[in-house]
């Protein structure tokens, strides 16, 4: 493998860590909104199940709250797992949908187990002459070979359903179309080369314990065999780096819809940790044009809200 | 727009605005979960994600320059805009969407947002939220047009109705310094259905409670409005129902049967108000439950011996996750096999058709939309759930649906399909049932005739 190539993996994988993280940064940085939730709340230990809350309780405000992570836990695996909301909802979509993204968490866990045996190959060689490293071997190449097999099905199916369904296909741009077509290529080429030059993604196994190790060490081999594990791993490494750039970074922005947001319930109660912080943005300039507000740059939001309030004649 | 996209202008809904901007997938998810979208025959226009989509096209050609190749291409001119604002008030922001969106945007607060930038930059509003409503409530002291004098007249004529038809002496208090509770009524109540003020009246009086009502401007109606279109008009009339609870030093808010005045106030305006106006707010129904459960006032089923559905409000139960207490209520005061709950209910209900201000509006055809788009499902589903009752005026059926707005809707579509000279359907509130069904006060509190 060449200098560049290995220079590229690195950069593609910097722009996806710098990437994720400042979206979370982001989105965790946002001022604080008024309250949207939306139930069910999956934290309402036992309430959750039919959509209450803590406001069923008179005098609530008096009463202990029941927090359950055991029930966010409850909602959210089988939410990123199993897309249970999608295939509730919309189970026309959720046949390609499911594949397509369970794909990509088995793809996602074969990159880090090729990380694993690369590092396990680096500090522990005697490890992988065991029984771990053939289970290593046989996981490597069966989460690989599925991940990269329901992707491209998914995408497939996704695909046809952009281009063939009247109802979506008037909201569908080129990018759309250019990002499952991306996965399709991407991992169409990976899986190609797993049948073709490496049954046993030994090869890429070898450029991922390079990179893990920084060795930079080029593929033994010519031709195809060499060159098609090595263009597969830049072609994945791109696609990671893309896939935060785009909306189909939804998988942080889901956390914070959730969290954040839909279940964000927490009573802002006198005296409390929230109200300074209330105070502050109250106290921001607005300026809003319409005659019922005539914000200026410097009228706050309190003065706007508390202002006297007079009705034009036409009214 | 691009204030929308401010922290300063714009930090109420800044992050649920981005999260719903940035992470639509356009997957149409959320349409069948539309009942406008479904019985407008499927109108493409009234798609949730519609108008959403146009409204992020402008965002991200125009506001963020972002590629059309990723989002899409739009033109930006008058035509646009003003049908962006039109569509905007063609969804009842019930939020029905938001709930089965596998990703968590949420369309119908776009619907929300678009309603905003016009009516806080442009003046665009509609006429009945806006002129007719909380800029009436924010000056006269209520929506209905009602000063203090005769918002009080009126009660006092509904207590004299009431003790006349319970043999129960009522009288509501006014203005009462140290009371526990500041009830807030919706106001349109007290003009348009005085038998729920009068119904509370009764109930909390033998409950034993103490309570008032505030004759300070705009604390004798619960009405929020602005929670529909507009954030600083919502923050003004939450401001002055805080500021009348903080003036007679109340222990708490109870809201009644208002379901958008429920979530104004105890939900949103939770980040609004601080120190002594952040004072304890709750709904009339965990306070009529308590009464229930206490034993404090006898009830007899007998009395609502006919067939009874509830409706839930969209602003209490899926907004707000109050599910059980008006359910708990109704097994108390209506035998069992009278109760016929509608499909699907609890969180997962339709909205009645008449939310996010539509009840009130009636501007051109909008009345007909309404009874034939946006309440059609609702009306179906009452129809369902009566279904195996005999369909006639002869055995009186009773929707219960505690909520004003709701009521309001309910009342125009059972009307306009002549539910009661038909089917024999009939509407109300909850409390009404309630004293229906009181021991202590006379039989025949509900009025089947009065519509």
């Amino acid at each position: 493998m060449t200098l560049i190539s290995y220079v590229v993996i690195y950069l593609a994988l910097l722009v996806f860590a710098i990437a994720v993280i400042a979206r979370f940064i982001m989105w965790s940085r946002l001022p604080m909104h008024l309250r949207w939730e939306l139930y069910p709340v999956a934290h309402e230990a036992s309430r959750a199940h039919y959509g209450g809350s803590y406001f069923e309780e008179s005098e609530w405000w008096t009463k202990p709250r029941e927090k359950s992570m055991v029930g966010e836990l409850k909602a959210m695996i089988p939410e990123i797992v199993f897309l249970v909301a999608l295939k509730e909802h919309n189970p026309k979509l959720w046949v390609r949908s499911f594949p397509f993204h369970f794909g990509l968490y088995l793809a996602a866990a074969w990159a880090v187990l090729m990380g694993i045996h690369g590092f396990l190959a680096a500090v522990a060689p005697a490890l992988l002459a065991g029984v771990i490293g053939t289970l290593l071997k046989y996981a490597i190449v069966a989460s690989g070979a599925a991940g990269m097999g329901l992707a491209i099905l998914g995408a497939v199916g996704l695909l046809h359903r952009r281009l063939s369904d009247p109802e979506l296909r008037d909201f569908t741009t080129p990018a759309d179309i250019f990002n499952l077509l991306f996965f399709i290529a991407v991992f169409g080429l990976t899986l190609a080369t797993f049948f073709t030059v490496d049954r046993a993604f030994s090869k890429f196994t070898f450029l991922v314990h390079n990179l893990v190790t920084f060795k930079m060490e080029a593929l033994p081999g010519s031709g195809l065999e060499s060159l098609l594990p090595q263009a597969s791993l830049v072609m994945l490494s791109l696609l990671i780096a893309y896939i935060p750039l785009t909306h189909m970074s939804h998988f942080v922005g889901k956390y914070f819809a959730y969290h954040a947001i839909r279940w964000k319930d927490d009573p802002n109660l006198r005296g409390g940790k929230e109200e300074a912080v209330i105070h502050k943005l109250l106290a921001q300039p607005i300026d809003w044009a319409a005659p019922h507000i005539k914000g200026d740059g410097k009228k706050t939001w309190v003065d706007a809200a508390t202002e006297e309030v007079k009705r034009s004649k036409k009214t | 727009m691009r204030k929308l996209f401010t922290p300063e202008n714009n930090w109420t809904f800044l992050q649920p605005l981005l999260m719903s901007m940035e992470h639509c997938a356009r997957c149409h998810t959320c349409s069948e979960a539309c009942h406008v979208y479904e019985e407008s025959g499927r109108d493409p226009l009234y798609r949730p994600a519609y108008r959403s989509e146009i409204f992020r096209r402008i965002y991200h050609k125009y506001i963020i320059n972002g590629s059309t190749f990723s989002h899409g291409d739009v033109d930006l001119n008058w035509k646009t805009v003003s049908r962006l604002i039109e569509l905007a008030y063609r969804c009842n922001l019930c939020r029905r969407c938001a709930q089965t969106c596998p990703i968590g945007a949420d369309n119908a607060l776009l619907a929300r947002e678009i309603r905003k930038v016009a009516s806080q930059e442009m003046g665009i509003t509609s006429k009945e939220c806006h002129d007719d409503g909380s800029m009436l409530q924010l000056t006269v002291g209520s929506s209905t047009g009602m000063n203090a004098l005769v918002v009080k007249d009126n009660l006092e004529f509904i207590d004299e109705d009431t003790s006349e038809k319970t043999g129960i002496k009522v009288e509501t208090p006014w203005d009462k310094e140290g009371a526990d509770i500041l009830l807030l009524h919706n106001a349109g109540e007290i003009m348009a259905w005085p038998e729920n003020p009068g119904a509370f009246a009764v109930l909390l009086n033998a409950a034993g409670l103490s309570w008032t009502l505030s004759s300070d401007i705009a604390a004798y109606d619960g009405i929020n409005y602005g929670v529909w279109y507009d954030d600083v008009q919502f923050a003004r009339v939450a401001i002055l129902h805080a500021q009348a609870a903080k003036k007679l030093k109340v222990k708490k808010i109870v809201i009644g049967e208002c379901g958008h005045a429920h979530k104004a106030l105890t939900v949103i305006a939770d980040k609004v108000l601080t120190g002594d106006l952040n004072i304890p707010r709750e709904s009339a129904f965990t306070v009529l439950h308590e009464i229930v459960k206490s034993g404090r006032i006898k009830f007899d089923k007998s009395r609502n011996d006919f067939p009874v559905t509830l409706h839930d409000p969209c602003n209490v139960v899926r907004l707000m996750g109050i599910v059980r207490p008006q359910r708990e209520i109704i097994k108390a005061i209506v035998p069992e096999n009278r109760y016929h709950p509608m499909t699907p209910e609890g969180i997962h209900n339709y909205c009645c058709g008449g939310g996010s201000g539509f009840a009130i509006m009636s501007g051109h055809n909008f009345s007909d939309w309404r009874h034939h788009v946006a309440g059609r499902r609702k009306f179906r589903q009452i129809l369902e759930a009566f279904q195996g009752e005999p369909m006639d005026k002869d055995h009186p059926k009773y929707v219960c649906a505690p909520c004003s707005n709701c009521k309001g809707q309910i009342r125009d579509i059972i009307k306009y399909y002549e539910a009661w000279e038909k089917a024999g359907i009939h509407y109300g509130g909850l409390v009404e049932l309630m004293v229906n069904a009181m021991v202590d006060a006379k039989p025949g509190y509900i009025d089947w005739e009065w519509h």
